[in-house]
């Protein structure tokens, strides 16, 4: 019988391999935004976990609005990488210091 | 083991290793399609648990729109991935380090939790009965009523990223020919044209 804990133990292995995506590319700026997408994934799951175990449906309504977030984040934060692109012909992390002072 | 177990262990394995393959794969293109596979995975569990519009939401979404923007951005920069890569094994024994960290420190978690005695009785919108009204109609009747304003706010914030994607990424090139309709509409065919009578053997 799969119980609550289970979709939780995906969720958090789902956040740990986030959190090593973050770490391991640190240059690559576009597996840094999926690796923050697939850890608003995790939270989308323990929330809906929780909402169906509880039988709330607040969980499943918070998921709504994080989903809203993160594709928003995702557009602006591709934006970004494209204008930042066409200006400085990288995409490194490391040369993102045009407003250093 | 039932099928629903199955399931569980199929999907959740689709989406694990779906996720690790995002962050280790070399080549970025192979990573935006782990990625869809993670999702897929995610959108199974989701429906495994009940939430069948929130399911179907992730797959529209992510897999329908954020994945394709993820890979219609790596297409169309062209970044010399190889160089981005060659950094990645420095990195390892860090990344390596607080991913088991944390992980211990979530599996903690799991020895001891519990729900409280009072976590039934603060239930803000229970779940009503499969034959009272199905996922998505209950979702919608707590959505547009308790949830409108936070609803609405949804809607601002996704208006206002389209509008800053737009800005951000609209650049107006010089040297380009455009068309001007208003001085088209505006042109005179008595200003714009004259019948000339030439003569014969002279020219113009």
């Amino acid at each position: 019988m799969v119980g609550l804990e289970h979709y939780l133990a995906v969720g958090a292995a789902l956040f740990v391999i986030g959190i090593f995506g973050l770490f391991l590319n640190r240059k690559n700026v576009i597996i840094l935004l999926m690796s923050i997408e697939l850890m608003l994934l995790s939270v989308n799951i323990n929330l809906v976990a929780f909402s169906a175990y509880l039988g709330d449906l607040t969980g499943q309504v918070f998921t709504l609005f994080v989903l809203t977030v993160a594709a928003a984040e995702a557009a602006i934060g591709l934006a970004i990488l494209v204008s930042f692109f066409r200006n400085r012909g990288t995409i490194a992390v490391e040369d993102v210091n045009v407003m250093k002072g | 083991m039932s099928v629903a177990d199955f399931a569980f262990y199929l999907f959740a394995l689709t989406t694990v290793v779906g996720g690790f393959f995002t962050v280790v794969s070399r080549n970025p293109v192979h990573s935006v399609l782990w990625l869809i596979t993670a999702f897929i995975g995610a959108t199974g569990l989701f429906v495994l648990l009940g939430a069948e519009f929130v399911a179907m939401l992730l797959m529209i979404v992510y897999v329908g729109a954020v994945a394709v923007l993820f890979l219609f951005v790596v297409m169309m920069l062209d970044v010399d991935f190889a160089a981005l890569k060659a950094e990645m094994s420095k990195s390892l024994p860090l990344a390596l380090l607080i991913g088991v960290i944390l992980l211990m420190e979530l599996g903690t978690i799991f020895g001891v939790w519990q729900f409280s005695d009072g976590a039934m009785a603060a239930r803000v919108s229970v779940t009503p009965a499969l034959d009272v009204a199905h996922n998505t109609q209950a979702l919608g009747q707590i959505l547009y009523t308790d949830y409108i304003l936070l609803f609405q706010l949804a809607g601002l914030i996704l208006l206002v990223a389209m509008i800053g994607a737009i800005v951000l990424t609209l650049r107006h090139r010089t040297n380009v020919k455009r068309q001007n309709v208003v001085a088209q509409m505006h042109r005179d065919p008595a200003k714009a044209m004259e019948i000339i009578d030439v003569k014969p053997g002279q020219g113009l």
